[in-house]
Formats: C-alpha cells, sequence, structure tokens
C-alpha cells in the first residue's frame, strides 16, 4: 500500500511536465499577449515595454521561454501576472483559498442532506415520497448550476431576501469582530452554497439509491433478515455501509473536480474564487497566471483520483493495490 | 417502425416474445420495445424533437430574423395575445401595440387603439434556403406593430426568434460535439488499446493528460487562443471543435478497455488468420462491439456538450453576438438590473434546462434498452 501511494505520487510529476507543457503551447497559439495591449496605451513608454518584454522573457523564442518557464517551475515559482503585478502563486493562493472555502462546505452539505435522502428513497422504493425525490434529483441535476444561481439571485433581489448578492465579505467586514465576520461571511456564502450543494445532493443521492437498491438485493441481506435482525440493524449495519463504499470513487471525483467545477457559479455569483480568476487571466491574456490555474487544477484533479483510490482500498479490504 | 407489432405479453414477470407473430426481432428492434415502455423516455424524445425543428425551420417559425434590431423597443416586455376585442367581443387573436411611458427604464404600456391582428404565413425577413431567397414566415403583425412572444433584449431584438436561431446552435454543438468526440475517441482507443505494448502507454498517457486538467479551465484557455476577430460564424464553427478535443479523452480510455478485452477473443484471432489489415480489424470487428455502450454514452454526454458552450457563452467567451445562442443570450441577464426589471431575459436559461433534462430522461431510457446487464 505504502508503495503503491509512493509510485502514485511519484507519477504526479511526469504528468505535471505534460499538464505544463500542453498549457505552455496552448497559451502560445494564442494571438498576442499581455503586452500588445499596453502597447496600445499611450501611457506606457518604449522604455517601459522593452523592460517588460525582458523580464517576461517575451523577446525570445518559444522553446527558450518555455524552459525559462520551467525553471521557474521547479524552484516553486510560477512566473509573474501581468494583469495583477504580482507572483502568480501568491494571487492564485488568495483565491485557491476562497474557492476551497465555498466548495468544501458545499460538498459537506451535500454528503450530509443527499446519503440520508438516498437511504429513504431506496428503503421505500416506489413510495410517493421516493418518487418525488428522484423526480427532483433529475432536475437538480439537469439544471445548470450557474442558471440555477441567476434563478436565485433574481428571486433574492425580487422578493427583498435579505442575502447580499455577490462578493464574499461586506465593505465593514475588517471592523468586525471575529464572531461577525463568520457571520458575515456565511450570509454571503449562502446563495453560492445553496446552489453547489444543489447539484451534489441529487447527483449524490441517486449514485446512494441505486447501490444500496442493489445492495438489498445481496443475499447476505436475505440472510440477516432471515437471521431474524431488526430491519434498522439490516439496513444500517449490512446494507448502507455496503452501498456507501462505491460513493468514495465519486468523491474522489468530486475532490478533483472541486477547483473546476464550480468555476460558473463563482463567475456568476461574483465570489472571488479561482473561477473568475481564471475568466480574468484568459481575457487578459495573462500567460503564466492562465498555465499557474491550469496546473494547480491538474495537481488537484490528480490528487483528488489519488485520494480515492486509497480510501477504497482502506475501506474495501477485497481492494489491494500492488 | 415498431407499430405492426403487438405487445408483448406478460407472463408472470417474464417477458414472452414468442407471442408477437414470429416477426424477425434483432437486437436494435428489442431495444425499441423496450425504450418504448419507458414512459419518461418517449416524452423526452418528443421535446427533443420538437425542440430541434423548432431549430432546423427557425426561419419558418421565428417571426424575425435573429439580427434584425429596433432602437425604439429595447426591452420590450412579452406582447400579451387578446382574443377579446375592444368591444367586448370575441374576436381573431389580436395584439396591442406598445407605447414607450418610460425611456430610460424602458417601461411600455399597452395602448388600445392600436390594433394588429396576428396574421399566418406571412412575409417577413428574407432569409436563404439553399440558395433560394425566401421570406415566409408562420406569423407575424402588419408594421409598424411588432409582436414578441417572449419580450426583446437590449436591442430590441425578438427572443422568440433568437432562442430558435440561437438553438441551431445550442442544441447542434452537443450533436456535432458528440459526434466527432467520439469517433476520435473510438479510433484512438481503438489503436490504443489494439496495439498494446509503448504504443498503448504513450497514447494513454497523452489523454490522461487531457483528463488531467479540469475541463471548463482548459475550454477556457482554449478559448483564447481563438483571435478576437474572428467572425461569428468561424468563431462558432471553433468552439465546436474545442468542445469535441476536450471531449474525446474520457471516451477513448472507456473503449481501450474494452478493446483490451475484445482483442483476446477468438474472431479477432479468425480475422487475423484469414489475412485481414489492421485497420480494418480494429474499424470493422472490434469497434461495432463497443457500440452500445458508445450509443448510451453519446446521449448521456450530449447535454454535457451543450451546457459547455451555453457556460462559455454566457460568460463572454463562446459563440459571439450578433449570432444568437442560448448561452449568449444568457449573458445580458448577468447584469443583475437588467436582470430584475426584465426578467423575461432568463427564457433561454429554462429552454437549457429543459433541454437538457429531456436529454437525460431520454438517456437512462436508452441505458436501460441497451444496457446488456439490465437485460431480463
Amino acid at each position: 500500500m505504502f508503495r503503491y501511494i509512493v509510485r502514485r505520487i511519484l507519477y504526479i510529476f511526469p504528468m505535471l511536465l505534460g499538464i505544463s507543457t500542453l498549457s505552455f503551447f496552448i497559451m502560445q497559439l494564442a494571438p498576442g499577449d499581455a503586452l500588445t495591449q499596453m502597447a496600445l496605451s499611450p501611457d506606457i513608454s518604449v522604455e517601459v515595454m522593452e523592460a517588460m518584454k525582458a523580464r517576461f522573457w517575451l523577446d525570445q523564442p518559444p522553446h527558450m521561454q518555455y524552459i525559462r518557464w520551467l525553471q521557474q517551475l521547479l524552484k516553486g515559482d510560477m512566473g509573474h501576472s501581468f494583469l495583477w503585478h504580482a507572483p502568480v502563486l501568491w494571487v492564485i493562493k488568495q483565491r485557491l483559498l476562497n474557492t476551497l472555502l465555498l466548495t468544501t462546505v458545499s460538498l459537506l452539505i451535500g454528503w450530509v442532506i443527499a446519503i440520508p435522502i438516498g437511504i429513504h428513497s431506496a428503503v421505500n422504493q416506489y413510495s410517493w415520497s421516493d418518487k418525488v425525490l428522484t423526480f427532483l434529483a433529475f432536475i437538480g441535476v439537469s439544471l445548470p448550476s450557474w442558471f440555477f444561481g441567476l434563478l436565485l439571485l433574481y428571486l433574492t433581489t425580487k422578493r427583498g431576501w435579505n442575502f447580499p448578492i455577490g462578493g464574499m465579505t461586506s465593505v465593514d467586514f475588517a471592523d468586525l469582530t471575529f464572531w461577525e465576520k463568520a457571520a458575515d461571511l456565511a450570509r454571503h456564502m449562502f446563495l453560492p452554497v445553496v446552489v453547489l450543494s444543489t447539484g451534489t445532493v441529487a447527483s449524490l443521492m441517486r449514485y446512494m439509491r441505486s447501490n444500496l437498491l442493489d445492495v438489498l438485493r445481496q443475499d447476505y441481506v436475505t440472510t440477516a433478515r432471515a437471521k431474524g435482525l431488526s430491519n434498522r440493524v439490516v439496513i444500517y449495519k449490512h446494507a448502507v455501509r455496503n452501498a456507501i463504499n462505491p460513493l468514495i470513487t465519486i468523491f474522489g471525483f468530486q475532490l478533483g473536480g472541486i477547483l473546476g467545477g464550480a468555476a460558473l457559479t463563482e463567475i456568476v455569483m461574483n465570489w472571488p474564487g479561482i473561477g473568475s480568476l481564471m475568466l480574468n487571466a484568459v481575457q487578459g491574456l495573462d500567460y503564466y497566471l492562465v498555465m499557474g490555474n491550469l496546473i494547480i487544477g491538474g495537481v488537484m484533479l490528480i490528487l483528488g483520483n489519488l485520494i480515492a483510490d486509497v480510501l477504497l482500498a482502506v475501506s474495501d479490504p477485497r481492494i489491494r493495490y500492488e | 417502425m415498431a407499430k405492426t407489432m403487438t405487445e408483448p405479453v406478460n407472463n408472470g414477470g417474464a417477458l414472452d416474445y414468442a407471442s408477437d407473430g414470429g416477426a424477425i426481432r434483432s437486437p436494435w428492434r428489442m431495444a425499441w420495445r423496450k425504450l418504448k415502455r419507458h414512459k419518461l423516455a418517449i416524452a423526452g424524445m418528443w421535446v427533443l424533437i420538437i425542440l430541434h425543428l423548432f431549430a432546423i425551420f427557425a426561419d419558418f417559425f421565428a417571426p424575425y430574423s435573429e439580427i434584425t434590431t429596433d432602437r425604439r423597443r429595447t426591452y420590450h416586455p412579452p406582447t400579451k395575445i387578446q382574443i377579446i376585442s375592444p368591444e367586448g367581443k370575441l374576436t381573431r387573436p389580436f395584439i396591442y401595440g406598445y407605447d414607450r411611458v418610460d425611456i430610460t427604464r424602458n417601461r411600455y404600456e399597452p395602448n388600445t387603439s392600436q390594433v394588429y391582428p396576428i396574421r399566418f404565413f406571412v412575409r417577413g425577413d428574407e432569409y436563404k434556403v439553399f440558395g433560394i431567397n425566401m421570406n415566409l414566415r408562420l406569423f407575424g403583425v402588419d408594421a409598424p406593430g411588432k409582436i414578441y412572444l417572449m419580450g426583446a433584449d437590449r436591442y430590441g431584438r425578438d427572443i422568440f426568434s433568437r432562442l430558435a436561431y440561437g438553438g441551431r446552435r445550442s442544441l447542434f454543438i452537443g450533436i456535432v460535439g458528440i459526434v466527432v468526440s467520439l469517433s476520435i475517441g473510438m479510433l484512438y482507443g481503438g489503436v490504443s488499446g489494439y496495439f498494446g505494448g509503448w504504443v498503448d502507454n504513450l497514447m494513454m498517457r497523452f489523454s490522461e493528460i487531457i483528463v488531467s486538467i479540469p475541463s471548463f479551465y482548459l475550454l477556457l484557455a482554449l478559448s483564447a487562443v481563438l483571435p478576437p476577430d474572428l467572425p461569428s460564424d468561424k468563431r462558432f464553427l471553433m468552439i465546436t471543435f474545442i468542445l469535441s478535443f476536450i471531449g474525446w479523452a474520457g471516451l477513448a480510455r472507456v473503449i481501450r478497455g474494452m478493446v483490451l478485452s475484445i482483442a483476446k477473443t477468438e474472431f479477432v484471432a479468425g480475422a487475423e488468420a484469414i489475412g485481414c489489415s489492421q485497420p480494418r480489424i480494429i474499424i470493422r470487428h472490434i469497434l461495432p462491439n463497443t457500440l452500445s455502450y458508445v450509443i448510451v454514452s453519446a446521449t448521456l454526454s450530449i447535454p454535457g456538450f451543450i451546457l459547455s458552450e451555453s457556460g462559455l457563452s454566457v460568460i463572454g467567451v463562446g459563440i459571439q453576438h450578433p449570432l444568437a445562442s442560448w448561452g449568449n443570450m444568457l449573458s445580458e441577464a448577468l447584469n443583475l438590473s437588467a436582470l430584475t426589471r426584465y426578467p423575461w431575459l432568463l427564457i433561454p436559461g429554462f429552454f437549457i434546462f429543459i433541454t437538457v433534462l429531456s436529454y437525460s430522461f431520454f438517456g437512462d431510457g436508452v441505458r436501460d434498452a441497451l444496457d446488456p446487464r439490465a437485460q431480463v
């Protein structure tokens, strides 16, 4: 097991090389660069332009730029953002925390709600509540999260609900005490969390339901019932534990998609996360920022899959990696 | 197609297929029969057919062209169709003209002195069908009246018309996207799985790289590659291409796994023994065996393409104005003050939602019908 994990972690590095190469050459294909727009501005002199070009190695051929960038990357430096005039890593770190906060909270809430609903639906299969819940799940899966976000924003302003429509903190955030800060943050998070966790609940609940239905048909469940165990014990001790196992793979996917999945919702709902950062970077042709985002996203995805595989092995003794 | 066949008799849970008069039952027919029993799937299918026809014949169904603007009718509200005349009698459907009572807030009020009967099969904005100029449209009102079934946008363009034209992009990007990415994915996975060894290794590593980048970020980065002065119809093609470029990798990996196991079967050995070429073995003998999986995953992944397109367009990096797509029509709704005043801007979102919902119902039915494990 330990050797397997080490091997998987080592495997991340060639993958990163691949991701960085791909993202670098995609950005090379893009017309112009961040300095093209600056060059149009009369405020910036030719000398400054030249200095910036030299600093970002834009006067060198693409492969040299790539090698330089890669050298920096090995030192843990992702380059400099043109738009922010700050190191890429620093810019990303700020936004990454915001995104992680939003997505982990939504994910947690999503799981806490979805699992009981899924169990209820499976245990009471074809009851009216099951039918309603599965239908709602279909709707939740099909409703694009960003559109749901727009709908909520519309309702909030129309109905005068007391929720902030966008942003992460109020203007007077710095003056608040710790608890007031937490409350303020929670109020701002409420709408985006509702949007994101709805999606999680809808898809997860369907998985949980079908897994549990599969398990309930197994022989050992019949055996457990035949032994005279109570329905409660049969379901929660025997069936549910086995039904949750396959969901761990989904958890891994969700961990991996924790950055990319929320991007549109963040943009639509004005959450200062990594999604809107990426959009601005792409629109401003901020090469290094775009590449940095792609790499961070890739790392999260690979790590998510790794964690899922490890968790699966830990929870299911039948699975052994060598 | 299967109308002539009698319904199978249900004998205590097991279906008795012998009772349908001995008609030839190909696997496809059996799948179709299973699908027909899936009520929601059939409902979804009909909704999709209607939506696609609406988009294909947009020129006919839409009263105006997608680029017809009207600066005097910005954010015109949906016109109410009246059937009771001002004198209180039941008449043919008509609409009132609307006066703009507040120019800055775009408030309109119906003017009961202007009556425009709705006419059918009228001459409207011109369009081309196979190079022939035509102007026949399903309905319209006499100038200077204008009918806005679902309101107008910032430039006074008819949202209903733009929904029809936008469907051409938003709906068909899913189908084109899935066809392209399936072709690439099947071929790539097929070659990789059949040859194995270092070819397989190399090809799979490359697809892994693509799968490892969050697809939405990759989409965003690729959309930056498109030059900003690209004409919007070319840009639409490029966006389709980009979406397919991302979609194939995941599929290729699954196909490869299936091919790996199929390549070990006797019929492949047989094909090799009689001297079939390698491309022929892959394309004619191995890939068709992956078809039922491919069809299921295709119907289930079409909504993904539609959602990606609308997602890109809504934030302004996808399909560009003046061409309509359901996504870029919604980008106006991102402006919250416009959204609260002109809520009809949200209508395209419901079209996306209905489409995705129908595809998931339909896809669910197709999976039940084709999945061999589900067969009783």
